[in-house]
């Protein structure tokens, strides 16, 4: 390959944030063009139809399929109640006869002469989009939902588990290389985002579950961490549905790894701001990043030219394989031919000098830049 | 399709993972030949969100290195004139997440397991398959059609003339569940119905409403017979329509080609059918990519597709981890290595999945996890290729006394005659004989059996060319496409390590040996061949001659070269740590797999 090389994800102290915050459905949106919006803000709402009872009418009264029409005492579009009596049967006189109950309150949605099953409907469900951050509606998608923008701070991770949130950002700890445990957390920290270094540990992530805290943000997690807290293996690298009250965010990768000095660095500046977090992660079909973002409303920001450039002598990059995993560097030399690494295969590669000094030979495909 | 003669072909495969390019030209003997090839990240991943760009990207390095000018600002150059352009662009697919499909029947082992076939040889992954006897609640099937959002649903049950309350049934749980598509809300869900014709019509009040509903012929009009094509052919159309024209980019991709985007194993499937039926041979391959893996076989004239979509080396590879087990990937490991950090490094790899082993230990540890991943898909595979059920067949004593349901897989490992694996860790393992020893680990073929890997792993660009320009795809695929790895003959059955196996002669152009191979070892003559054996299998074993019997041939060699594989079907591989570890150095070294293992030691 070419650029066989993954673009670094964004830490930016300023860039322009535009999130789509669409509804499953059309429905209302309850905002305008122009407003500020907060995270907690409704933006628009719709129904969800609600959950279907089949009930087998037929089978449970013992007719024929064609006859349930006859029996039922209810008709197509009308509501029901909980345990009210929706068809009736009574043959020879009374001598056989039974009777239907409605497993739910909805409304009578259809009647199957060919299967002798009714279809109740429960109410449609709310479902309601808030902003996620704070920002100036700037477009409205008729129907469908709305596009919030602001100027902000953005720090993506590499992976993250539970959903959107939103809290004042507090640094648990001092140093990056500082490893997140139960103690740092604080009884206060309630509804916060807490920002660790280099791990955090399954008890960590106890006991911020305990003190009601919003979110962690962290360089790396042990898997055994992480299958310990959620009490499952993730297998497939699809998240954001953990049925969990906090989200997390980790910068850097799977074991001690420090969070990257920028990062780091942007946090501590950001101390004490209210912070959106997501810990959505899809690293497969249309790729979502975990994330924290903080409205900067008024600071001069771009956008962000994310797409990289290259790699390039100089550029500073990050080892994300064996045997210098999570091993920070600066290129030094791109050999233009195919080199022999030590498993044998033929590939592109390039030198690296690591922050220690050591000067080491790495597949391209190995490094990622680091946004500077 | 150009009308004017077709010079040169450029074709891509824009796999979730990578973006592969082609270039083939008629040569000056009038041959079609492979000239180059490019690749490049594919780019559905944020900040790009265009899959143009990464097809950009191999076109452009398929530019510098054949010299020949294929883009400008508009997109692909056509048609060709003297070193710039094509005649032809075509191209597949399997980024955004493929395409994903629920199958409906109304008897689980019967019409479903037919809808399912028919998906599946369309190129799709199957969500569920949801039948009235698949064990589940009304609620519980209305539930998990909620939870899904497919690209679209295939419906069938009964055959024509026959109950249509079943499938009506069917078709009222999908109308409760009011099902979604995956991208977009802003168009209905394409549903397909091929059950009995004479439900049409309740289906139709039930569903025109809510979904896009199609009609088609009945996929299995009467039991004996399945009608497949018509299904697969409405598959391919609506997922141009739909799926491809929501995926980002797709719609200029499309501007570009000269037919339409083939899903990647729709498009292997249709070079792996007509490689078989060319060769009269039963054939397995695998595909092995970054998220699925895909198990195609034609066994005796049939065809199946199976894709496990979850077992993958990159997007999914926890997912092997999590359905083999840890202990599974370690027993191919002959040192020791700490549980948690195999694990560890197994998860970096699920979230930066383009980086590439750099160690020999990570080349051990990523072939380790491919075993264990071709593994279970063939075992997964197994399940579907059966044979049509719900049939009458006469059973023989044997089936009687053996408890079978006489619609038992149709892979019959004895019967295969060739194997060929694909994607980046089989194609681009450092050694081919890593390459046939995965293959053979995973698949434990049996008897007399080809190996091959895709070279480059072509074989979705040759599979939609072979629609197109079926002269131009054979002779690419016979001459550059197909690296002949060798052949294995491997008997049936087990014997008592240490003790006679396979004994014989083996000669081919310059020379000849004579072999002794036991139970429980691996030997390999080296050589394209071909090989003139005369082999006799020991304790009644079977080689593809018959119980006991000698097998006089001549076969094939190949980069590698004849493989005598007696380490056993299945294969054994011992509990106790210190034997295993031996048993593994033996076979590494028997075959010189990794020569810079020395001793164990990395």
């Amino acid at each position: 390959m070419s650029d066989a090389y993954l673009p670094g994800l964004t830490v930016s102290e300023a860039t322009i944030i535009r999130k789509v915050r669409r509804l499953p459905l059309k429905g209302d949106v309850l905002v305008e063009r122009g407003m500020r919006v907060e995270p907690e803000t409704v933006v628009a709402r719709t129904f969800i139809p609600g959950r279907p009872h089949l009930v087998p009418v037929a089978n449970l009264l013992n007719i024929e399929p064609a006859e349930v029409e006859e029996v039922m005492l209810k008709a197509v579009g009308d509501p029901v109640e909980e345990g009210e009596v929706i068809a009736r049967y009574s043959a020879f006189f009374g001598l056989f006869r039974g009777q239907c109950q409605s497993p739910a309150a909805g409304t009578i949605e259809h009647i199957s002469p060919v299967t002798g099953q009714v279809t109740i409907r429960e109410p449609a469900v709310p479902v309601a989009v808030k902003a996620y951050i704070s920002g100036v509606v700037t477009e409205i998608l008729p129907r469908e939902g709305v596009v919030v923008e602001t100027p902000a701070a953005l720090a993506q991770g590499i992976f993250g588990i539970g959903g959107e949130g939103c809290g004042r950002l507090r640094m648990a700890v001092k140093q990056p290389d500082e490893v997140l445990t139960a103690r740092h957390i604080r009884d206060d920290d309630r509804g916060r985002i807490l920002v660790g270094g280099a791990l955090v540990t399954a008890e960590a992530l106890r006991r911020a579950e305990e003190a009601g805290v919003t979110g962690l943000v962290c360089g790396g997690i042990l898997d055994k961490d992480l299958h310990e807290y959620l009490g499952y293996e993730i297998g497939v690298a699809i998240t954001g549905h953990e049925d969990i009250p906090l989200s997390l965010v980790v910068t850097e990768g799977f074991g001690k790894l420090p969070m990257a000095a920028k990062t780091f660095a942007l946090f501590q500046k950001l101390e004490g701001q209210t912070a959106s977090i997501n810990g959505t992660t899809q690293i497969r079909a249309g790729v979502l990043r975990p994330e924290v973002v903080v409205s900067r409303p008024g600071i001069a920001a771009a956008e962000t030219e994310t797409v990289a450039t290259g790699l390039e002598i100089g550029t500073r990059v990050r080892v994300i394989r064996t045997p210098w995993f999570g091993r920070l560097g600066v290129v030094s030399a791109l050999p233009v031919q195919l080199q022999k690494i030590e498993s044998e295969a033929r590939v592109r590669v390039l030198e690296v000098t690591l922050d220690t000094g050591q000067r080491v030979t790495v597949p391209r495909a190995n490094v990622e830049i680091l946004a500077e | 399709m150009p009308e004017q003669p077709v010079n040169v072909i450029l074709a891509v495969d824009c796999g979730s993972t990578t973006t592969k390019a082609i270039l083939i030209e008629r040569e000056a003997d009038g041959e079609y030949r492979l000239q180059v090839r490019g690749e490049a990240p594919t780019t559905v991943e944020k900040p790009f969100e265009d899959v143009t760009m990464g097809v950009r990207n191999a076109v452009k390095e398929v530019e510098e290195l054949s010299g020949r000018t294929l883009l400008d600002g508009q997109g692909i150059i056509t048609p060709a004139r003297d070193r710039r352009g094509t005649d032809l662009f075509l191209a597949t697919s399997s980024a955004g997440g493929g395409l994903q499909m629920m199958v409906a029947g109304v008897v689980k082992t019967m019409t479903a397991e037919s809808a399912q076939r028919a998906a599946l040889g369309a190129g799709a992954i199957v969500m569920d398959t949801i039948a009235v006897d698949d064990g589940r609640l009304a609620y519980q099937k209305i539930e998990r059609i909620r939870q899904l959002r497919p690209d679209m649903v295939l419906v069938a049950g009964g055959v024509d003339g026959g109950t249509v309350s079943h499938v009506v049934e069917i078709a009222e749980i999908l109308s409760a569940s009011d099902p979604r598509p995956r991208l977009g809300s802003g168009y209905n869900l394409p549903v397909i119905y091929c059950g009995n014709v004479d439900a049409q019509p309740q289906v139709a009040k039930l569903l025109q409403d809510k979904t896009d509903l199609r009609f088609l012929p009945n996929i299995r009009p009467v039991l004996e017979r399945e009608e497949l094509g018509q299904a697969r052919e409405a598959i391919h159309n609506l997922f141009m329509e739909h799926v491809m024209a929501q995926a980002p980019g797709y719609r200029t991709l499309l501007e570009w080609t000269h037919a339409p985007i083939m899903p990647t194993p729709a498009a292997v499937g249709k070079i792996i059918q007509t490689v078989a039926r060319e060769n009269a041979v039963n054939i397995i391959g695998v595909d092995i990519g970054g998220a699925t893996t895909d198990v195609f076989s034609m066994f005796n004239g049939v065809f199946n597709r199976t894709v496990s979509a979850n077992l993958g080396m990159s997007y999914s590879v926890c997912n092997v981890l999590v359905e083999t087990g840890t202990d599974n990937i370690l027993r191919w490991l002959p040192f020791s290595i700490d549980p948690a950090e195999l694990k560890n490094r197994i998860r970096n790899k699920m979230i930066r999945p383009t980086t590439i082993p750099h160690t020999l230990e990570d080349l051990l540890i990523e072939q380790a996890i491919v075993r264990e991943a071709l593994s279970l898909a063939f075992a997964h595979h197994k399940t579907l290729a059966v044979g049509l059920r719900g049939i009458q067949r006469q059973r023989t004593i044997g089936e009687a006394f053996q408890q079978t349901s006489g619609a038992d897989t149709i892979i019959d490992m004895l019967e295969l005659d060739m194997l060929v694996g694909s994607g980046g860790t089989l194609s681009h393992a450092p050694r081919r004989v890593q390459s046939a020893m995965m293959l053979m680990d995973a698949f434990q073929p049996e008897g007399v059996t080809r190996l091959a890997v895709d070279s480059i792993f072509m074989m979705p660009q040759l599979g939609v060319l072979a629609d197109i320009h079926p002269r131009a795809a054979t002779q690419v695929f016979e001459k550059d496409c197909l690296i002949h790895l060798g052949t294995v003959v491997a008997p049936r059955g087990r014997g008592r390590s240490g003790e006679k196996a396979i004994t014989g002669r083996v000669r081919w152009a310059g020379g000849s040996a004579d072999v002794a191979v036991p139970w429980g070892e691996i030997r390999l003559i080296p050589g394209q061949g071909p090989f003139q054996v005369e082999l006799h299998p020991h304790q009644g074993a079977d080689i593809g001659a018959g119980r006991g019997r000698t097998l006089h041939r001549e076969l094939p060699g190949g980069v590698c070269g004849l493989f005598l594989d007696c380490r056993g079907r299945p294969l054994f591989l011992a509990e106790d740590d210190k034997t295993r570890v031996r048993q593994l150095l033996k076979w590494y070294e028997q075959v010189g797999m990794y020569p810079m293992l020395v001793g164990g030691r990395l």
